[in-house]
């Protein structure tokens, strides 16, 4: 693993990890803020599942992030006192949750990119990342049969839950062609053998997506414009909002801790 | 939500292989491939099952409590059903 790290620039690795880290991280505080508000009890566990297993693996990520990075910093600091700027995660994970209806497609969209990165990523030269990943493949696989099986079921469900997941759908994928986009980070960690490039595990998810969308009855949208810029830090303003709640106990009482 | 309830299921779940399934309790589910997820999240998140079973409430027949006499009072004076008059050589131990 020594060589993995010397084939690649340090902070190109380190800002890599930071973006699987923060795409975790992000998406478990979103969907953290279902706890207590689900539509029925056992979709509030579900959902409640889902983040503490996407903020376990965010810790994973930014710990091997920090030690990368190699400037004292630790996951906590990474979480809780970065700035937006300085998140790299996709713009898709940090969209507000709207109805069940979005949380859901959300899910969905990622998941399913989420399985084909882990699985890749199962495979890396470095296999500190290939332990972390064969760990939260496991759990994805989970959380995209869970989030599939409610997509089928609400696409083709009633009028309603049908209308819904239609627009979600509509409003989400704009947001999913920049989880695709390779850019230098990328490329530089292909080369070593580290990580896939994104724009490889593009059909994969194109075919899962597409079976889905047709077992749901929900009209695939294909092509169209498509927004970016979350992996270099320009977010939208959403994130600001999301980080002013995670992060308010760590900035008002800094080191606090129990 | 009142309106359309979802279904109850009974879960039922195995803890090691080799032990039987056993009722754990209840959840709500749409379908029954949904049942055995929520049953997943609300029942097996502390690593208590290696097999989950889900069938409809609906579709468990039960006693009904008023037979309780009947069904179950005439085994009380049959004490020879239990396997207690035996004598057990002390060779055999404890059984």
């Amino acid at each position: 693993m020594g060589a993995a790290i010397e084939a690649v620039d340090r902070a190109a690795y380190a800002d890599w990890l930071q973006r699987v880290g923060d795409n975790a991280l992000i998406l478990g505080h979103r969907v953290s803020e279902w706890c207590g508000h689900g539509p029925a009890l056992e979709e509030d566990i579900a959902l409640s599942n889902v983040a503490l297993d996407l903020i376990g693996q965010c810790q994973l990520w930014l710990g091997l992030a920090a030690e990368v990075e190699g400037k004292g910093r630790s996951a906590d600091d990474l979480a809780f006192l970065r700035d937006a700027g300085a998140f790299r995660n996709v713009l898709l994970v940090e969209r507000p949750n709207g109805d069940f209806a979005q949380t859901l497609m959300r899910q969905f969209l990622f998941d399913a990119f989420h399985i084909e990165l882990l699985r890749a990523l199962g495979k890396s030269t470095d296999l500190r990342v290939a332990e972390i990943a064969a760990k939260a493949e496991k759990e994805v696989a989970y959380h995209l049969e869970r989030s599939a099986d409610l997509v089928i079921r609400l696409g083709d469900g009633s009028a309603e839950s049908h209308a819904r997941m239609e627009k979600a759908l509509k409003s989400l994928w704009a947001y999913t062609g920049e989880m695709f986009l390779d850019d230098a980070t990328d490329q530089a960690l292909a080369e070593a053998g580290i990580a896939p490039l994104p724009s490889s595990l593009k059909s994969a998810w194109d075919e899962t997506v597409t079976a889905v969308l047709a077992e749901a009855t929900l009209a695939h949208p294909g092509q169209s414009w498509q927004h970016k810029g979350g992996k270099q830090g320009i977010h939208s303003e959403h994130l600001g909002f999301l980080l002013a709640e995670m992060q308010f106990l760590q900035r008002a009482y800094p080191g606090a801790s129990w | 939500m009142s309106k359309n309830e979802w279904p109850l299921w009974e879960i039922f779940i195995r803890g090691q292989h080799g032990l039987n399934h056993r009722h754990v309790g209840s959840l709500h589910a749409p379908d029954a491939e949904m049942a055995i997820c929520n049953a997943r999240d609300v029942y097996t998140r502390r690593n208590e099952g290696v097999s989950i079973w889900v069938v409809r409430s609906n579709d468990i027949t039960a006693s009904s409590p008023s037979e309780k006499g009947p069904l179950f009072e005439p085994a009380n004076s049959k004490v020879y059903r239990h396997p207690t008059f035996f004598d057990i050589p002390e060779e055999v131990g404890h059984m």
